[in-house]
């Protein structure tokens, strides 16, 4: 009787959360099971045959193809800009609202806007800033005398494009790290700072040696989903250039995207792999490298 | 001491220069696209004012209707309400089990699904799109809203669970003396409690569901079932120098985000600050 009644009573509990353990296993884990399974075979989609080859699409797309690190490096690239560009004009303005200034909310509200927007209509409005013949980037530098970039195509040329759309891609991400860091800042207690000021400590001090040792769990936070964030960035690489100019702005992604749609789904597979075992490898590194520094203080 | 106020007041000088400077850069881009989309085609060549000459509304019922920018709005707020309702339900449901329920391998179970939110899993869409086509499931919405409600179930049950353990047990408990069902408590009582942090998955999910853009990329085929973001590709795939027009339906892209940004924007911000911190 009581078993039953056990059985009855575990029965309606295991009801609750089976609908969320369903589509995990069928929208999260399977796939992330597959993705592995896929990538030692050799498959189109659509023929029975599947050809088990092993590891070699890793290796081709280790050692043989250049599209793929071409795209690591365009990413990697944008990424060095965004964690110190974007995240040094994020924390200068973290400090700057922190400093209990007047309308910091207005301040707060504006700046977090472009992290609301998509991704697709950031890159459309932005093509449209830099259009090559009436774009308002070009009009302006024009009245500002640089007469020789008139009709200068921001993100078809070779030498600009990655910068271009890494422009965009920290325009509209400075905000999410602004605001992290700025609710980092708030918790550092008050008091530390008067007794520095007591103390003769002046502005430099105290960031020194207040600011940086109480922020250094957020600092590698934004760090982290910077890289995360950055080195797969898909939606303004899609809408703003789609790779191009002849693959100059391509990166991980937008790769894995094509290779999949031309039908390569155990190439593709192979490839998310390798470039997901990246981004985790450098996502450990970065946590033990934070937890050091910690230790250090 | 009036030197000292000199240079407090430099310094607050300064430090709103910069602040306005930068915020006047967020706000640039979005009011010269609804600058742009108010423009005639050939207002936007020869004056590059941010004040349209005239206030041409009409580009707006040209891309709501002729290039169907009306159906993709409705395809889109139909996955929205689909794919949030989905996530509310199914992780609260979900959460309240783990916060409350006795069932036995409940902590790993947890462990598991919450574990999928910090890996990394680039290129996932790529076993999606196959399993998808298996299930007879890919080109459909059904397909689509379902991705959505997976992309959202980790982060609701996370957020939800911590939210239900920390309400009291007692009401819950007086109410199953009554002779209340679990589902009922769960239904009638704990799930009214938890509307703060309810609301905090209806708008992160609201946007980001409105947004998304990769998912409906390889899902879909049809036009017709295409969200907004899509329907932008489309209309700048075929008219690209038409920019009037493409920002007219950029701009119909983003006022439902304006809209809900503007009125939750505090609990945005807070949910974002506090999120981060706490994880």
């Amino acid at each position: 009787m009581s078993s039953i009644n056990s059985f009855k009573k575990y029965f309606t509990s295991y009801l609750f959360i089976l609908p969320a353990v369903l589509m995990f296993a069928v929208f999260s884990i399977y796939p992330f099971y597959k993705i592995f399974a896929l990538s030692v075979f050799s498959w189109d989609g659509i023929s029975t045959t599947m050809k088990f080859v092993g590891l070699d699409q890793y290796i081709h797309i280790l050692t043989k193809n250049p599209n793929f690190w071409t795209a690591m490096g365009n990413a990697a690239y944008i990424t060095v800009l965004a964690l110190i560009v974007q995240n040094g004009l994020a924390l200068l303005l973290a400090l700057l609202v922190n400093r209990e200034i007047k309308g910091d909310n207005i301040y707060r509200t504006i700046l977090f806007l472009p992290p609301v927007l998509s991704g697709i209509v950031v890159g459309l409005i932005w093509k449209w800033i830099y259009d090559s013949n009436y774009g308002i980037l070009n009009h302006f530098l024009v009245r500002l005398g640089w007469n020789n970039l008139q009709n200068f195509a921001w993100l078809a040329e070779v030498k600009t494009s990655l910068t271009a759309v890494a422009v965009v891609h920290m325009w509209k991400g400075f905000g999410y790290g602004f605001i992290i860091l700025l609710a980092g800042l708030q918790t550092i207690p008050k008091e530390l700072y008067e007794a520095a000021k007591v103390d003769g400590a002046d502005a430099w001090q105290q960031f020194k040696y207040i600011t940086v040792p109480s922020m250094i769990s957020v600092f590698s936070l934004v760090s982290i989903l910077t890289v995360l964030g950055t080195m797969q960035i898909f939606d303004l690489i899609y809408s703003m250039t789609r790779g191009g100019p002849a693959g100059h702005t391509h990166v991980p992604i937008t790769r894995i995207y094509e290779y999949m749609a031309n039908g390569e789904f155990g190439y593709s597979s192979a490839m998310s792999v390798i470039f997901g075992l990246i981004l985790f490898a450098v996502s450990i590194v970065q946590l033990r490298v934070s937890r050091k520094m910690k230790q250090y203080e | 001491m009036n030197e000292a106020r000199i240079k407090k007041s430099l310094i607050n000088v300064i430090t709103h220069s910069i602040l306005i400077v930068i915020a006047f850069s967020c706000l640039f881009p979005v009011f010269w696209m609804i600058s742009s989309s108010l423009k005639t085609q050939n207002e936007i060549f020869t004056h590059m004012d941010l004040i349209p000459q005239h206030w041409n509304f009409s580009n707006y019922a040209e891309v709501w209707t002729k290039a169907e920018f009306g159906m993709y709005f409705l395809n889109s707020v139909m996955y929205t309400v689909f794919g949030v309702l989905g996530v509310v339900f199914i992780s609260s449901l979900a959460a309240y089990g783990f916060a409350r329920l006795k069932i036995p391998g409940k902590n790993f179970i947890f462990l598991v699904l919450v574990s999928t939110m910090l890996l990394p899993i680039p290129g996932v869409f790529v076993p999606l799109y196959l399993l998808l086509n298996k299930m007879h499931l890919l080109d459909t919405r059904l397909g689509l809203i379902l991705c959505y409600i997976n992309g959202g179930l980790a982060f609701g049950i996370f957020l939800l669970r911590s939210f239900f353990e920390e309400l009291p047990i007692e009401i819950e408990e007086a109410a199953l003396i009554d002779g209340a069902s679990r589902f009922g408590i769960y239904w009638r009582i704990a799930l009214p409690l938890a509307r703060p942090a309810i609301a905090t998955l209806v708008i992160f999910n609201t946007l980001s569901i409105w947004n998304e853009f990769l998912l409906a990329l390889v899902v879909l085929q049809d036009k017709g079932k295409m969200p907004i973001q899509r329907g932008l590709m489309m209309f700048q795939g075929t008219h690209i120098t038409d920019y009037p027009l493409l920002m007219a339906g950029l701009t119909i892209a983003t006022i439902p985000v304006l809209v809900v940004y503007l009125l939750m924007q505090k609990h945005i911000v807070k949910g974002i600050a506090a999120g981060a911190l706490k994880g």
